[in-house]
């Protein structure tokens, strides 16, 4: 089993480029507290591509993650503060439990009905952020609100280095969980027979089926997982900024797919990795926020975000070329 | 389906079963029945003129979107660009018109300058569109990444050309068109009524709506038919680009404003509603009429909805529940059919 594939060597080169062009722009780019706070903020988008390529490598898309994510982080913390409740490990079950049910409803309708992905997600999308803003609440969980519980586990760090002045910053202890995620989804997607079957589907449902592979069983993993990871990424999300907006990751879902796409994964299903995903969330997150480093005004933000997605899409689709006859 | 079960004299029995088929029919029994029941529990506002004023002012944006999306989906595409289109129009011919007017606001610029703003709005709609349709059809760009793409690179133009905050006061002929009446009948309507009959004669009349629905139908045979696919799936992005476009100049000529994020929930709605109209996501199938009855029946519906003060955010669960209902009844009737 190689580590590398050739695709991953690419996009690796591809963000090496890009760190060294940025870094002749802005020497500022390699202070540690930029590649920090760099790092955090791969976080949340990382957890959540990690679903979307799963979705993506299974042939579908995604586009309900982000109000999952809502869901998760503004029940939860709504749930909290009602209820009086401290803690950590609990609201985080809970959070992961409300988007993986709620992925499995995906997985049942795409499944079931035989839809595309897209509009499904779309439907659920709707459904769901309709439902938390109706019926829960639409007004921000704010810092003095927020369980301390779950602010001081945002505030968390594996090293903390003090700056010449003497304000103090570190590197979020949350990139281990997410570093960890990936690393168990590498794993689930190259070692075992649920990740096979994943790329199986996605390369030929009908043949995934005829070879004997559970095709049902599959979309339930793959929409459950997606869903959970977005539930868990949304509450780590609201304890990392002490604060739970129920209009959060608002348009994140674009610049989660670009992310994936700019990983190498095949829209077409049946190809991408863990290691170019984390590529391409590092670089979409990277450029995203040195554009104010490059002097960019931040109108362009879109711009370059948009123009990046099709450059990435563009060459995927040169490379998945198929005749049609 | 089965024909032979009731073989009676009763004519009404017949034409009941014989329309039961036909998506349309029950499009506009829906549409009845939401009248119905709106007016029931709401009988002194829900009939007022007033109330079918508004929806015939807001209502052509949406529908003009919806078609916008089917004919895109004729093909079995999709295109997601549209909001940022209809936006990136009315802005460039809101930037137009303040560098036209200069210093004297442009509230003074006459008909002239209306006639060029709708042609440089319709124009940068067409040319978004060719640029999609390029994108789908020379390097074979999935549709739905190509269009989410280059929407995020129209909103990030419609942020790059405003600052950010929306463009205030437009022509009073600009205005006009989305506020104005001809002959009692809101011009915005009679707009879209145009339009819809054009586009109705254009794709069940002529052989580019036949070629259209072949390529959606099945794109191995139209290639084998000698139908160039390329450049008809251009042509089928252009139009669509140009109706979005057309959408935004309503949208900004209502409202005497336009700004980047300006009808971002329509997206969802245009989807639904094509949905709902009995076009086919995976391509082959529409008609503008079933969009028209189904963009008329979900606006009843919702401003029935406000009227009762149902939260808009429930009314947005309305319309997701709304969608993936109507997938559910299509793929098992589908089912049933085979």
């Amino acid at each position: 089993m190689k580590l590398f594939n050739n695709a991953d060597v690419v996009i690796a080169l591809i963000l090496l480029v890009a760190m060294v062009f940025i870094g002749l722009v802005n020497p500022a780019f390699w202070q540690l507290s930029n590649i920090f706070s760099l790092l955090k903020s791969n976080v949340v988008i990382g957890l959540m591509a990690l679903g979307v390529l799963l979705v993506m490598i299974s042939g579908g898309i995604d586009v309900s993650f982000t109000a999952f994510a809502v869901a998760g982080m503004y029940l939860v913390v709504r749930s909290m503060v009602a209820l009086d409740y401290d803690g950590v490990i609990l609201p985080f079950l809970c959070a992961t439990a409300i988007g993986g049910l709620l992925g499995l409803m995906n997985a049942g309708i795409i499944h079931k009905f035989n839809m595309i992905p897209l509009i499904v997600t779309l439907g659920t999308a709707s459904v769901v952020r309709g439902l938390v803003l109706g019926l829960v609440g639409t007004s921000n969980v704010n810092i003095n609100q927020m369980p301390d519980a779950l602010i001081a586990f945002g505030r968390t760090d594996i090293a903390t280095l003090e700056r010449a002045n003497g304000t103090t910053y570190g590197l979020t202890a949350m990139i281990a969980i997410y570093v960890a995620a990936a690393l168990c989804m590498h794993l689930v997607l190259t070692r075992t027979m649920i990740g096979r079957s994943v790329y199986a589907y996605g390369a030929d449902p009908e043949a995934a089926k005829r070879v004997g592979f559970k095709t049902g069983r599959t979309m339930i993993f793959v929409y459950c997982t997606a869903g959970a990871l977005a539930g868990f990424a949304g509450l780590l999300h609201s304890s990392m900024i002490w604060l739970a907006n129920p209009r959060d990751f608002v348009g994140l879902e674009l610049d989660v797919i670009a992310a994936v796409v700019l990983g190498g994964a095949s829209i077409f299903g049946g190809r991408g990795t863990v290691l170019g995903t984390v590529l391409g969330v590092f670089i979409l997150v990277m450029i995203q926020n040195s554009l104010i480093l490059m002097g960019i005004d931040t109108t362009w933000q879109r711009v370059v975000v948009g123009a990046m997605l099709l450059a990435a899409v563009t060459v995927t689709a040169l490379r998945d070329r198929r005749a049609l006859v | 389906m089965s024909q032979s079960g009731t073989v009676e004299n009763d004519g009404v029995g017949r034409l009941l079963l014989r329309s039961s088929g036909n998506t349309n029919v029950q499009l506009g029994v829906i549409c009845l029945l939401i009248l119905a029941v709106m007016t029931a529990l709401r009988p002194d506002m829900f009939l007022s003129s007033y109330n079918f004023e508004s929806m015939a002012f807001f209502m052509p944006e949406l529908g003009i979107l919806s078609v916008a999306m089917m004919i895109a989906m004729l093909t079995g595409g999709i295109d997601l660009s549209i909001i940022g289109v209809a936006n990136l129009a009315g802005i460039t011919a809101g930037t137009l018109f303040g560098y036209l007017a200069g210093e004297a606001g442009a509230g003074s610029l006459g008909a002239g300058a209306v006639i060029l703003g709708v042609g440089v709005g319709l124009i940068v709609g067409a040319l978004a569109g060719l640029l999609n349709g390029l994108l789908i059809s020379r390097l074979r760009i999935t549709p739905i990444l190509a269009t989410l793409g280059t929407g995020q690179v129209f909103i990030g133009l419609c942020l790059v050309l405003t600052g950010g905050p929306a463009i205030v006061g437009f022509p009073a002929g600009w205005t006009w068109l989305g506020n104005g009446k001809i002959a009692a009948i809101p011009v915005p309507l009679v707009l879209f009524a145009v339009l819809c009959v054009a586009l109705s004669l254009l794709l069940s009349r002529t052989s580019f709506g036949l070629r259209l629905k072949l390529i959606g139908t099945n794109p191995k045979a139209s290639l084998f038919a000698g139908i160039e696919r390329g450049r008809m799936i251009v042509w089928s992005y252009i139009l669509t680009g140009g109706l979005a476009a057309m959408a935004g100049i309503l949208l900004s000529a209502r409202t005497n404003a336009a700004k980047s994020d300006y009808g971002a929930s329509y997206l969802l709605q245009a989807v639904l509603i094509a949905v709902l109209g009995g076009t086919n996501p995976a391509g082959g199938k529409g008609n503008v009429l079933g969009v028209a009855l189904a963009v008329i029946s979900l606006t009843l519906l919702s401003s029935g909805f406000q009227m009762m003060r149902v939260s808009n955010h429930l009314i947005d669960f309305v319309w997701g529940a709304f969608l993936i209902a109507v997938i559910a009844l299509n793929s098992l009737r589908g089912r049933k059919g085979r």
